[in-house]
């Protein structure tokens, strides 16, 4: 961890979520959340599936709807209002599992989709912002193609790319490594460690541990919809205070 | 063909089992079978209309049609040629299914997105639509909505009225009909520089986003262009159209823009059964732009408009317009159901009277199937070119 | 912030406003402004339509009677329909001779009861009899010979015709339809031309062209003093019509069934035919179920068509009867008993087609 991220780290809360719940009709899938990331700071989350790990990380941009508590995502707070949840999600960039590019689209388009629509920007400066990305996620000579020509790799690597062009302030990941082949994670990997060294506020979904260890300042533990453990990453592995998560670490880990 | 044969066999191996002398073989074969079936049958053919004292032969076209058409695109009556009337057959063919199209484009969009309506009262009247007209067939339709429905329509002089505008009755569907006057030419006009200036606003739009970033409203530009200012234009140079209006006349309108019952019935009754169709092939197009692709639109800040606009209806479309292309094949070759009811289309004027008067059913049978052959060939093709261009590119 | 030591959250049901009645209308009917009036429009247009209704069909329509004077009540003369009812059935077939209808039809849906449960043993076997024995079985209890009296087709009519047509229009097709399939995938130039012309003439036109066709170019085209049945030209008509489309449905299975399969087949020494009746159709045809139960559902609207050429199907007995000066007026009633049938018939099968298509893709799922 270089010392110019921790730096950042010491600025104010970006998001706020306090006394959160969520239902999907009788099912109770997020009880009392409570969390507050600030500026620059990187959190990983983890936990069994059908924890409402994603759920969580999904109201932050309002894919999902809270029905009680309160999520105020840099300054601005999320309900109904359709200009507030805009306005969030042009400054939360969020990275899916299944990559979710424009399949009609090439890469480059897919890139400078919402700069220009979104953000208003002239076409080559969209571009000329687009193919910076493109640099940066090593895949600069695949603008033109189409992303069913890409391996997953590749595509999850636009997809980052395509999330960054909107210049956010935040990037949610949820699952980014988790449709990819085994060969492919450390390309993914290596792009969100380059981008969490350069002070991005991330809160990522994932089980790569390794990628918590080098790259979180706290790691959550999520389980039944509720979170059961936060911590940083050497008292999150080394001692982890639940039985809970004793336990899934102790599966997650032992292969 | 064992696989333990020693491999000297090989070489003494008999020429019937050699694959390629035995597919040679069976085509040979088969091609001499079929042109023997039809040499069989033309024959025969020949020889039975021989009998009949039926003449052979495309003679018949250049001679005199001597019967009346309910309804013609183009001037017709009964001293022009039986080649006339397979033009106005063919015209009234093509009407109805243009018709039909048209209609039955827009409620099937309609029924369709409705069906993925969240508001599960519209969801399900529009499910309950198309359970319930794409499972009758349709010439029950078209016979109900002619025998049932207009039939029991009023006689022209209780006509149900809309407005005093138009007149439904009996006897059909009056419409006014406009009649441009001398000052008519400045909207046509209006409506020209209309167009024109939409096209061009809508390129200077789209290159000005490209170089600015700044968005125009098209859209309302171009309402504004093509709508309001011939409006405008209409209005300045004060109302220059006069109504024909249909008009009472003992036991029946005169004047305006008559429909009649039997176009009326066939128009609604196909639309109203294709739009069934349309709409679950609609649905189905909408359904196959996967979740993900909304939610990735969503949060990159996209507006629900612009998302619908810009990642759901062109992959929608994709999907879409092959089996949209195939209804409308079928609406056309369903349109030859006019007959039923005594629309003029190409199988009622053709194959029925046509045929019933000369007798030439090969020549005037093989004629209607090659006009509805050549359509659906022609739209094939320009489907499989569309499907080429458009594919998505895989790996 | 998340306690230091973990004391699990209690589930606790949700607002209140969002689950229950209210919620579920807040939900789906009210969600917004432009949904509520849409609710409300939609609402105004079933009260527009379905009481109406109801009086006109139940409450004052007329049930028992034996003629016109009998509807009295303003409302649908079903009097009309249950006096017809026989006809509508069984057209002009003679009254004594009807158990044989009822039989051959009642076998029929006793021999197609096992198909549908899951566990029956020896389906196929049953499903060779119902394609090739049955029909034969059905055409002597109709038509007659064995000591049965014989009956004209042109005393058949009613809903049994209309079964006729669209059952013998199936199983007469799919063995053609079949070839034709294999004979569009064949690697020989001239079999392959053929089968592409004779599927793409036949499906590039209407069928009513085709009908016309067999009922007038037909008696044509035999020999001099061979005379076709009016029924029989219809069902020759229909059958290379629907063989066209059937050719279709089963292309897509074979295109569906995976390369190796083939290889698969030629490995163990299976000869063209074997390995077709044995790897491939098996696998083909059970995909392509759910295409031709949709085709069978747009034969059996298509047979109404028959009426043009002057047979009297369910369809055509219902007209017939509409023109009946003893019952004139009740045009209505005759459609819509007309349609309910159709209508039962191709829901019925829409919806078998449906289960077994969600059956099938789970199957292949993973």
């Amino acid at each position: 961890m270089t010392d110019q991220a921790d730096e950042q780290v010491s600025n104010g809360p970006i998001i706020q979520i306090e006394e959160m719940h969520k239902w999907y009709g009788q099912f109770h899938v997020l009880r009392d959340i409570n969390l507050v990331v600030k500026r620059g700071e990187r959190f990983v989350i983890c936990g069994p599936s059908g924890s409402g790990k994603s759920t969580l990380i999904r109201c932050i941009n309002r894919l999902e709807e809270h029905q009680q508590g309160r999520i105020v995502v840099d300054g601005t707070e999320l309900t109904n209002d359709l200009k507030n949840i805009e306005i969030i999600r042009r400054e939360v960039g969020m990275v899916f599992q299944h990559f979710n590019l424009f399949p009609h689209l090439t890469i480059l388009d897919n890139l400078t989709l919402a700069p220009i629509w979104v953000r208003k920007m002239p076409k080559s400066e969209a571009v000329e912002v687009a193919m910076g990305y493109l640099e940066r996620v090593k895949i600069p000579e695949q603008a033109s193609k189409y992303p069913g020509q890409l391996s997953g790799g590749q595509q999850q690597r636009v997809a980052i790319a395509r999330a960054l062009c909107m210049n956010p302030k935040i990037m949610l990941f949820d699952e980014p490594t988790s449709a990819l082949d085994p060969e492919m994670i450390k390309e993914v990997l290596d792009v969100m460690i380059e981008l969490a060294q350069e002070g991005m506020t991330m809160l990522c979904v994932t089980h790569e541990m390794g990628f918590a260890k080098t790259v979180a300042n706290e790691v959550i533990f999520m389980d039944e919809g509720q979170i059961v453990e936060k911590a940083e990453p050497e008292t999150f592995f080394n001692h982890p205070k639940s039985e809970r998560t004793k336990q899934f670490l102790s599966q997650i880990l032992s292969h | 063909m064992s696989d333990e044969a020693p491999l000297t066999k090989a070489a003494k191996t008999s020429i019937l089992n050699n694959p390629t002398f035995r597919s040679v073989t069976f085509q040979v074969l088969m091609g001499a079978a079929v042109i023997a079936f039809f040499g069989y049958i033309a024959n025969n053919t020949l020889h039975n209309m021989a009998q009949r004292g039926i003449s052979t032969g495309f003679g018949f076209l250049d001679q005199k049609a001597g019967f009346g058409i309910l309804m013609s695109l183009i001037e017709y009556d009964a001293d022009h040629s039986y080649g006339r009337t397979f033009f106005v057959g063919l015209l009234n063919t093509l009407l109805v299914s243009f018709l039909g199209i048209v209609v039955a484009t827009i409620l099937g969009f309609v029924i369709g997105i409705a069906r993925l309506s969240r508001n599960w009262l519209i969801a399900r009247l529009a499910t309950a639509y198309v359970e319930i007209f794409r499972n009758i067939p349709l010439l029950l339709q078209i016979l109900f909505w002619y025998f049932a429905v207009l039939s029991a329509l009023p006689s022209p002089r209780q006509s149900l009225s809309f407005l005093g505008i138009g007149y439904l009755n009996v006897r059909g569907l009056y419409l006014p009909a406009p009649v441009p006057e001398p000052g008519f030419l400045a909207v046509e006009i209006a409506l020209l520089f209309g167009v024109v200036a939409t096209v061009a606003v809508t390129i200077w739009a789209h290159r000005r986003q490209d170089r600015t970033g700044q968005q125009f409203p098209v859209f309302y530009t171009a309402l504004a262009l093509v709508v309001g200012l011939p409006s405008l234009v209409f209005a300045a140079s004060g109302f220059p159209v006069s109504w024909d209006m249909p008009v009472l006349q003992g036991f029946n309108f005169r004047g305006g823009l008559p429909l009649i019952p039997e176009l009326v019935a066939l128009v609604l009754s196909l639309s109203i059964y294709t739009a069934a169709f349309i709409a679950e092939i609609v649905r189905a197009g909408i359904l196959a732009v996967s979740h993900g692709q909304t939610e990735a639109s969503r949060a990159l800040g996209l507006r629900p408009g612009l998302t619908l606009q810009l990642v759901v209806i062109p992959q929608a479309m994709r999907v879409i317009i092959p089996p949209l292309t195939s209804q409308y094949l079928n609406l056309t070759k369903n349109s030859s159901l006019a007959t039923a009811v005594g629309y003029p289309d190409l199988v009622a004027v053709w194959s029925g009277t046509t045929l019933n008067q000369t007798g030439q059913a090969v020549e005037i049978i093989l004629m209607t199937m090659a006009v509805y052959l050549t359509i659906s060939l022609l739209i094939s093709m320009l489907m499989n070119w569309y499907n080429r261009r458009k594919a998505l590119v895989e790996r | 912030m998340a306690a230091d030591r973990f004391e699990p959250h209690p589930e606790l049901a949700p607002p209140a406003m969002t689950i229950g009645v209210v919620g579920w209308l807040r939900q789906n009917l009210f969600s917004s402004v432009a949904s509520s009036v849409l609710t409300l429009l939609a609402l105004y247009l079933l009260y527009l339509v379905i009481p109406p209704l109801i009086q006109w069909a139940i409450v004052n329509a007329n049930w028992f009677g034996a003629n016109r004077d009998d509807c009295t009540g303003g409302g649908a003369c079903w009097v009309f329909i249950a006096k017809r009812l026989h006809q509508f059935i069984y057209g002009f077939y003679p009254e004594a001779e009807r158990w044989r209808v009822n039989l051959t039809f009642g076998l029929l849906v006793v021999l197609m009861v096992p198909l549908f449960i899951r566990a029956f043993p020896k389906k196929v076997w049953l499903g060779v009899f119902l394609l090739f024995g049955y029909p034969v079985l059905a055409f002597f209890l109709l038509y007659g010979g064995f000591g049965l009296e014989r009956i004209a087709t042109d005393q058949w009519g009613g809903l049994m015709l209309t079964l006729v047509l669209s059952a013998v229009g199936m199983v007469a097709s799919l063995p053609l339809g079949i070839l034709l399939a294999l004979g569009r995938r064949s690697s020989m130039p001239i079999v392959r031309t053929f089968c592409v012309a004779f599927i793409e003439l036949w499906r590039g036109v209407p069928l009513i062209t085709v009908l016309f066709m067999s009922s007038v170019m037909l008696p044509l085209f035999l020999p001099e003093g061979v005379t076709l049945d009016k029924l029989l030209r219809a069902l020759i008509g229909i059958t290379l019509f629907e063989s066209a489309y059937m050719a279709e449905v089963v292309r897509g299975g074979l295109q569906a069934i995976p390369g190796g399969q083939y290889e698969a087949a030629k490995a163990l020494g299976l000869s063209f035919w074997k390995s077709m009746s044995l790897i491939v159709m098996p696998q083909a045809l059970k995909l392509v179920i759910p295409g031709i139960v949709n085709t069978f559902i747009a034969l059996f609207k298509d047979t109404t068509l028959v009426i043009i050429i002057g047979l009297f199907d369910l369809l055509g007995a219902v007209e017939a009867a509409i023109k009946d000066p003893n019952w004139l007026g009740y045009a209505i009633e005759g459609y819509v008993f007309a349609a309910l049938v159709f209508w039962v018939f191709c829901y019925g099968m829409s919806r078998y087609s449906q289960a077994l298509e969600r059956q099938l893709s789970t199957g292949h799922t993973r």
